[in-house]
């Protein structure tokens, strides 16, 4: 008669202990584990969420054309750019903290839904340490929410509706990015200047968060400075034909129009606003103005000659003269045969940025990276002095005023620079009505893991 | 008053559009028997017509100006067109002023050939098969013809001018009688309406006047018949459906200044063009061409800031609330015939 060792009770026993002792490494790693996709190996990577397919996809492949410059300058590779005029030293081309950084990239479509889906893949199938990129408020501040409870570090990209670093703020979200609150007190002034303070505005506004904000803002500045708001019209997003909006204008008794809409939008509305001869009419014995409060460079190649004349805001332009901004140009002019955009220098600096903070503090861990660049100072990144405010998470720079060029020589000099707004006239306080007031917070830090 | 008959202009412009579109859509239903979604695609095709002739226009040799320097600094390299090179300076900007409208010389033929290939190479397998594949597979093609458009022009609108004699705008107020200035409208608009109504006349007169239109109209009311008295009424369809292409395409070229082309632009108009047909009635030209008027002109009326301040987005919702109202009062249509899409 054979015998045999296997009982019930034996095998539950070794089955117990050998399941104990398999998990015991896992509880180990995952202590060890502080934060979101604590990187492990030699390298480190980035997430780039910008929009390649959809409206926008122009402006998000100039987006990631800017992003691999920024991932090879930080590697060490090309001639550095912004590193060498950037005022922190803490990044020395050899990748951050000892790793290389690498890069993989989704597709926000310019649908917050699809910008989530995107963003959530990099972070759990690629473990991604940052997502930075966008080209749209509605898609920033869905992504910020994102990875906010994921515990990763948000750089947006371009996203200038108040609410992103306002009532929408995260502790992991980070805006370097200008917004319409400084659009609006920087062009102020100017159109002040232009056309005067007795003025008749009516505003057509594209319908979504951005719209609304910018609308607000402008609305506010204009009528601080005596101008009257005669009409805002919400207008559908991607209507294409602005007409039956635009025909009513000029008998309304206004004498300006401000077309808070941005992209395609303001490319149709613009051109549809000169054919329905907005520009060459007289209202209120003044000559009839058009303004555009955002401006881009690819919405100014889109709208051709009807851009002369026209005054509007940018972030930054490749035009400006100082150190940090020429070697930008260059190195993305050489690379790529084009001078970059204003998506592009923002998306540059913030991966950049992002580096240096981890460099700073010494870890990737994002409540520390957040802390680094909360209150941080710097300069030389093409902006003259900026400030990365710690209560709102957003930057604080000059703003710069543009107009549509009487006779620009190529494609990418359409708009030329009126002013440099100093970053004192476009500050504001933390807990301002426009941002979401005393209960905008940031809330925790969120490390994840 | 002047803002009325502003909207009306407005109205008719938008309806010309329309009307054009539809006109096409019901063309290929009412003989072919199918629902082609693929039809907004062809005006898009049709813009981009004009958009590669704008790009053959521009293409240009490199010459450096020494007294002007790039972004970089280095010395401007400025574009020449070769038309101006080769035909002149004068003849060869008299070319690119006028390319929009020279646009549709290229555009007739360039969509006759894709309607005819569209017809024989994809549509022809459809005929007997369900309602429900026929739109699956032509809202197929469009979503590749748009993502190949895309592909090779990029996702930017991309602005494409009218001859610079029509750029402005007219003082159509002074004609009616009002002050100066307070009814302005822009020539291409009224052009493309003129355009839209020539168009449709030809086609209505082509269908009329012609032994081959009569043979069509034939075969719309019986196909069996007159495919009974040896005709090749098949071949003639397949000819339909290349003009009915060619309608959309010129179009779409002629709309290229009023609306900057981009790749999805036959996707708007594509869902509205469908509103029109139904509310016309399903294969009725004439019905087709009404509708379209009447739903630009509502949908005009709509975005007026008084009717919109009494009923917040009725402009984005008129054409479909019109839609429910006459397919409940008249299910056929406004001049739908009985019998059809009713087996």
């Amino acid at each position: 008669m054979s015998k045999s060792n296997f009982t019930r009770r034996g095998l539950l026993k070794t089955g117990a202990v050998t399941g104990a002792g398999l998990a015991l490494p896992t509880i180990f790693t995952s202590a060890a584990s502080a934060f979101t996709n604590e990187p492990t190996g030699s390298t480190v990577k980035f997430g780039f969420n910008v929009p390649q397919t959809g409206p926008y996809a122009e402006e998000g492949l100039d987006e990631l054309r800017a992003q691999e410059l920024a991932v090879q300058h930080i590697n060490g590779e090309g001639d550095g750019g912004m590193l060498s005029t950037f005022s922190s030293k803490a990044l020395d081309g050899t990748g951050i903290l000892g790793r290389k950084v690498e890069f993989v990239t989704g597709d926000t479509q310019t649908k917050s839904d699809a910008a989530r889906a995107a963003a959530k893949s990099m972070i759990e199938k690629d473990g991604v340490v940052m997502i930075n990129g966008g080209s749209s408020s509605g898609v920033a501040v869905a992504v910020q929410e994102l990875c906010q409870s994921a515990g990763i570090i948000f750089m947006a990209g371009l996203t200038h509706s108040n609410d992103t670093t306002g009532k929408d703020r995260k502790a992991n979200g980070f805006r370097h990015f200008f917004n319409a609150y400084m659009s609006a007190a920087a062009l102020a002034p100017v159109l002040k200047n232009a056309y005067g303070t007795d003025r008749r505005a009516y505003h057509l506004t594209a319908d979504y968060t951005w719209g609304w904000t910018q609308q607000e803002s402008i609305q506010a500045a204009t009528e601080a400075m005596g101008w009257e708001t005669v009409n805002n019209v919400l207008t559908p997003l991607s209507a294409g034909d602005f007409s039956s909006y635009i025909a009513p204008v000029l008998n309304s008794g206004a004498d300006i129009l401000v077309l808070n809409h941005y992209g395609g939008d303001m490319v149709n509305s613009l051109t549809q606003a000169v054919q329905f001869g907005l520009r060459d009419a007289q209202a209120n014995g003044k000559n009839f103005e058009i303004v555009v409060p955002l401006y881009s460079e690819l919405m100014a190649a889109g709208a051709g000659d009807n851009i002369k004349g026209v005054y509007g805001s940018m972030n930054w332009n490749w035009q400006l003269t100082d150190e940090g901004t020429q070697a930008f140009v260059k190195s993305f002019g050489e690379k790529y045969g084009r001078p970059p955009s204003n998506s592009a220098h923002t998306c540059y600096v913030q991966t950049l940025l992002y580096a240096d903070a981890v460099a700073r503090a010494g870890s990737f861990n994002p409540c520390a990276v957040a802390e680094a660049l909360e209150g941080f100072e710097f300069s030389g990144m093409g902006n003259g002095d900026v400030l990365y405010r710690a209560e709102d998470h957003q930057c604080f720079k000059d703003v710069l005023v543009m107009k549509g060029a009487e006779s620009p020589t190529t494609e990418y000099d359409t708009l030329e620079i009126v002013e440099t707004t100093p970053v004192d006239q476009v500050m504001y306080a933390p807990d301002h009505p426009m941002f979401g007031g005393a209960e905008a917070s940031l809330g925790e830090c969120n490390a994840g893991a | 008053m002047d803002a009325i008959i502003l909207q009306l202009l407005n109205g008719l412009d938008k309806g010309s559009a329309y009307a054009l579109i539809a006109l096409g859509l019901t063309l290929i239903f009412g003989t072919l028997g199918v629902v082609n979604f693929a039809h907004g695609a062809l005006f898009m095709i049709g813009a981009f017509c004009a958009v590669t002739l704008q790009k053959i226009m521009g293409l240009s040799f490199e010459q450096v100006d020494p007294t002007k320097t790039d972004f970089l600094g280095k010395p401007l390299v400025v574009k020449v067109p070769y038309v101006e090179s080769w035909f002149g300076a004068d003849f060869g900007a008299w070319l690119i002023n006028w390319q929009v409208p020279l646009s549709i010389l290229l555009a007739i033929p360039v969509m006759l050939i894709v309607g005819f290939v569209m017809e024989r190479g994809l549509i022809k397998h459809f005929y007997k098969r369900p309602h429900a594949d026929q739109i699956l597979v032509t809202f197929g093609l469009a979503i590749v013809l748009q993502e190949l458009v895309k592909y090779f022009f990029g996702a930017n609108p991309i602005q494409t001018g009218a001859p610079s004699q029509f750029s402005g705008s007219m003082d159509f107020g002074v004609l009616l009688g009002f002050d100066p200035m307070a009814i302005m409208y822009p020539y291409w608009r009224l052009v493309y309406f003129l355009f839209a109504a020539v168009v449709i006349f030809g086609v209505f007169a082509f269908l009329q006047f012609t032994t081959f239109g009569m043979v069509v109209r034939a075969g719309m009311a019986d196909r069996e018949t007159v495919g009974l008295l040896g005709i090749n009424i098949d071949r003639r369809f397949t000819l339909m459906f290349g003009l009915a292409a060619a309608v959309a395409g010129v179009a779409g070229v002629m709309y290229t200044p009023i609306l900057a082309p981009n790749y999805h632009m036959g996707m708007d108009f594509l869902v509205l063009s469908f509103v029109v047909v139904v509310v016309g009635g399903m294969g009725s030209l004439p019905g087709a061409v009404a509708a379209g008027f009447l739903l630009g002109i509502l949908q005009s009326f709509a975005s007026m800031n008084e009717i919109k301040s009494l009923i917040p987005g009725i402009d984005q919702v008129i054409i479909y609330l019109v839609a429910i109202l006459i397919l409940l009062t008249r299910p056929r249509g406004l001049l739908g015939r009985a019998g059809v899409m009713e087996e």
